[in-house]
């Protein structure tokens, strides 16, 4: 296996693109990262796609050759891959396409997500993503995937003395960071009172401790390291990539305060990079829900178990404290476009990592970590991204 | 219309009366049944089982906005429930008027699970109230 | 060989509504509840229909009696709200109860007597040894157009009866059918609520044919009012069925332990089943039992039963009437209209 870089990134705007197709913010990711790459459409070898439901949100399948169609790379014949695995299609995209470059099958890899979420109503969008649940034995009785968090919301705070004012607090620092990034959805400051007095969705969660339905593509382009030099003046290296799977329910979890795949996926990737976490600077992690975050940054290892709303509280996890999270704004405002989410938590850590996130730019980061979570946690894949 | 006719029924069993799997060599419960057992994969020795649906909640929520096919029953409760035997499922509170608790004990009930709008099948199946005294207790 | 029956088991959804608050919005009048001699009804939950109160019912009785569903030789649904024009109820309780595949079944509908009906139909299958046990259910969603007077009684509930020939709860002595072609109450293919000929609903209808159909079956067996310890008659209001115990030579006391309809409204195919069934509840072996049902359209059945020992083994196997009873969580007139879908979408 040979050191795997990222050699070029680019992400489209985030949001309600009324006026944008699929394909249309397919190919304006894959271009900005192209460009970002110097890199030509001859020298790519390969593409994969994260996208979790085409099929139901705007009626398409065969997303791989669309998406090779429409970024121009239709007479080159290159593979194109679409990758599946619900909200983590995009990680799994970006994973997909390191095992192929480390592998020394291929060099020069794209990944990409894309999502086009509002082409549907908003109930229509609610039971696509409620499809990453188990259909027959969760949906099937009412489940939706707000209430399957909520589930997980209310024994954590039950046993861990968690209030909803700390997952609130999640929601207040998301807005706040993403206030300072161009591309994310939302650039409004919440309070606490605001969360807490939204409608609720699935109690405990509101409104604003749910992700939005979004638009929007990210796109990376891999090389091997020995490569990356010469392709890009400022690559960053892919120190860990990993995945774990748990069960497709949430019921049948071995504890449901607890995603056993990110704690396998993060124990696997810090063994790869032969780091703590203590030493992760910046941490993208999947906070589709307010406690999602609570749960993430408990089971990637930052914080014992029942110690993250309290952490967050303290502000542990505010930008420019020793662990940042979600300095995008995470999914909570930056968005969710579900199949482009992995894929631009890996764009966010590239430019921290370079120095080139603007106002929300860090002062010393070195490595960085993407978490990217599948369902309500049957899949996780985390990545370790350094300088 | 669509109907989802074949793959309701392939599940009648299992959505009306609770029938699962148990495996006897490792002695786990499994609802809803499953061909291969976690434990002991092909060591497994699977038998059917029915579950008598009585369990108690072991956490819960209200949901007040929810999918489209579940739009005019807001708000309603789905919690997720450790039946008597072993297995978790998730499943929906009724007859609960004051409210939900963890730790509660219910029991099973036939409802309405859902239709195939005015013209299709209608999906029957268990969802759980909470266990109430009756006069000869 | 006595036949009769073995089990029973009732199930009454939860949710009430009162007369008054039905009369708050259509203007009818704050005397209603007293003119009716009903003051509340009971109402399904969202997810409730008549296949679901047959289920419920016929689970109670299997469960009263501590009964093996594989013994079932045939399930009769009676109602006039079947969710399904054409798909039997029965199959559905068939599976819900865990019976075995080899049953017969057909749902039944005769108005409100749709369930006695099927208690005669099991009643034969059973004596001729045909079968071992049958299931006979009346289960209702009645339906009542918002105003009509048919709403303020219109109400939820249904009873399921195991019909056998051994261990018996109570043994069938005999019964009396009264049928002609009286159009009463009716309601045509596809149409959401029934139609009615008003005040003709009574006495050319309820009164003449539970009044036939009674002294039939007295004269049929020699008995007298007296000789029974409870009497229990179709319960469309408050005051029909007292009216005709009275006619008939029943008094107060002998109707009263069945008289459920002040309480949950007219659970239609359920109705005189339930009362029935709140009989059974208190009653001892060796009590007489007399029931007649009525159906518009129109008939009515008349039953006299022996209670016997099998009753004393059953009695807590399963909910009471008053058990159910006891369980109301009101509702306004707008949360009930939610609930029976009276609101088109």
């Amino acid at each position: 296996m040979r050191p795997v870089s990222i050699i070029g990134v680019g992400c489209t705007k985030f949001g309600e693109r009324w006026d944008a197709s699929l394909r249309d913010m397919v190919a304006e990711a894959g271009i900005m990262a192209i460009e970002d790459a110097c890199v030509t459409g001859e020298e790519i070898d390969a593409l994969y796609v994260g996208n979790m439901s085409g099929g139901r949100f705007v009626e398409q399948e065969h997303i791989g050759a669309l998406i090779s169609d429409y970024a121009g790379l239709s007479r080159l014949h290159i593979p194109s891959t679409r990758v599946e695995a619900a909200c983590a299609s995009g990680g799994l995209a970006l994973r997909q396409a390191v095992l192929a470059v480390a592998s020394g099958y291929q060099d020069v890899v794209i990944a990409a997500g894309v999502e086009k979420m509002t082409d549907v109503s908003s109930g229509t969008a609610a039971d696509a993503l409620a499809s990453a649940a188990d259909r027959e034995w969760e949906c099937f009785f009412g489940a939706t995937f707000p209430a399957l968090y909520a589930m997980m919301a209310r024994l954590h705070m039950r046993r861990f003395g968690t209030t909803h004012e700390q997952m609130a607090m999640v929601a207040v620092k998301n807005h706040h960071h993403a206030c300072f990034n161009p591309i994310a959805q939302y650039h409004m400051e919440v309070t606490v009172d605001d969360v807490e007095n939204s409608p609720m969705v699935a109690d405990p969660l509101h409104v604003l401790d749910c992700s939005p339905i979004s638009d929007g593509a990210a796109a990376v382009i891999l090389a091997p390291t020995e490569m990356a030099g010469r392709l890009s003046d400022t690559p960053v290296r892919i120190a860990a990539s990993s995945q774990a799977s748990d069960t497709l329910a949430l019921h049948d979890r071995r504890d449901l305060t607890t995603l056993d795949a990110t704690v396998h996926a993060a124990r696997a990737a810090f063994s790869q990079a032969g780091i703590e976490p203590k030493q992760v600077d910046v941490a993208e992690v999947h906070d589709c829900f307010t406690i999602g975050e609570i749960l993430a940054i408990e089971d990637l290892g930052f914080f014992e178990k029942g110690q993250g709303g309290i952490a967050t509280e303290e502000g542990l996890t505010a930008l420019g404290s020793s662990l940042s999270v979600n300095t995008s704004g995470g999914l909570k405002a930056c968005g969710h476009p579900v199949g482009a989410t992995g894929i631009k938590q890996a764009y966010e850590i590239v430019l921290q990592l370079r120095g080139e996130a603007g106002r929300r730019q860090l002062e010393e980061a070195e490595i960085g970590l993407t978490h990217n979570v599948g369902g309500s946690g049957g899949t996780a894949i985390v990545h370790i991204l350094s300088r | 219309m669509t109907t989802h006719a074949p793959r309701f029924w392939r599940c009648i069993p299992q959505r009306y009366s609770l029938i699962g799997t148990h495996c006897t060599s490792c002695n786990e419960s499994f609802f809803p049944p499953r061909n291969i057992c976690p434990n002991c994969r092909r060591g497994a020795q699977l038998e059917e089982c029915k579950f008598k649906g009585t369990g108690t909640v072991i956490t819960y929520t209200t949901i007040h906005n929810a999918t489209e096919d579940f739009d005019r029953l807001t708000p309603y409760h789905l919690a997720i429930i450790e039946l008597d035997e072993g297995p978790r499922i998730t499943g929906q509170i009724v007859s609960a008027p004051d409210g939900v608790k963890i730790g509660m004990r219910v029991r099973p009930v036939f409802r309405i699970l859902g239709k195939e709008g005015e013209r299709g099948i209608i999906y029957y199946g268990t969802k759980f109230a909470p266990i109430e005294e009756t006069c000869c207790d | 060989m006595a036949s009769g029956i073995v089990s029973y088991g009732v199930y009454i959804p939860r949710f009430r509504i009162r007369l008054n608050e039905i009369s708050r919005v259509w203007d009818n009048g704050e005397d209603i509840s007293e003119s009716l001699r009903v003051f509340e009804k009971s109402v399904p939950d969202v997810d409730e229909d008549s296949v679901t109160i047959a289920v419920e019912a016929a689970r109670n009785a299997l469960m009263r009696a501590n009964l093996d569903p594989k013994r079932i030789g045939a399930i009769y649904a009676g109602s006039e709200s079947h969710p399904y024009a054409v798909k039997p109820t029965g199959t559905i309780v068939g599976e819900a109860v865990c019976a075995s595949s080899a049953f017969t079944a057909a749902d039944f509908e005769f108005a409100c007597k749709a369930g006695t009906a099927a208690i005669q139909a099991c009643l034969g299958l059973v004596s001729s040894g045909l079968i071992d046990l049958g299931i006979a259910i009346g289960s209702d969603v009645s339906q009542g157009a918002p105003g009509d007077m048919l709403e303020y009684t219109a109400a939820a509930g249904g009873a399921a009866y195991v019909i056998g020939r051994e261990d018996l709860a109570a043994e069938i002595e005999g019964f009396y059918s009264f049928t002609t072609d009286t159009p009463d109450f009716w309601r045509r293919e596809g149409m959401p609520y029934p139609e009615h000929g008003g005040r003709f609903t009574g006495e050319p209808a309820y009164f003449k044919h539970v009044s036939s159909a009674a002294r039939g079956l007295l004269k049929k067996l020699g008995t007298e009012p007296g000789d029974y310890d409870y009497a229990v008659f179709h319960q469309p209001n408050g005051k029909f069925p007292v009216r005709v115990a009275a006619k008939l030579g029943f008094s107060r006391e002998q109707i009263e332990p069945g008289l459920v309809v002040p309480m949950i409204g007219n659970t239609y195919s359920g109705s005189c089943l339930i009362g029935l069934a709140a009989t059974l509840d208190i009653a001892r072996p060796g009590d007489r039992i007399f029931v007649t049902s009525f159906g518009s359209g129109a008939g009515s059945d008349a039953f006299s039963l022996r209670v016997k020992e099998g009753i004393d083994e059953i009695r807590c196997g399963a909910p009471t009437v008053r058990d159910y009873i006891g369980k109301a969580q009101y509702l306004d007139y707008a949360m009930y209209a939610k609930h029976k879908g009276k609101l088109r979408i």
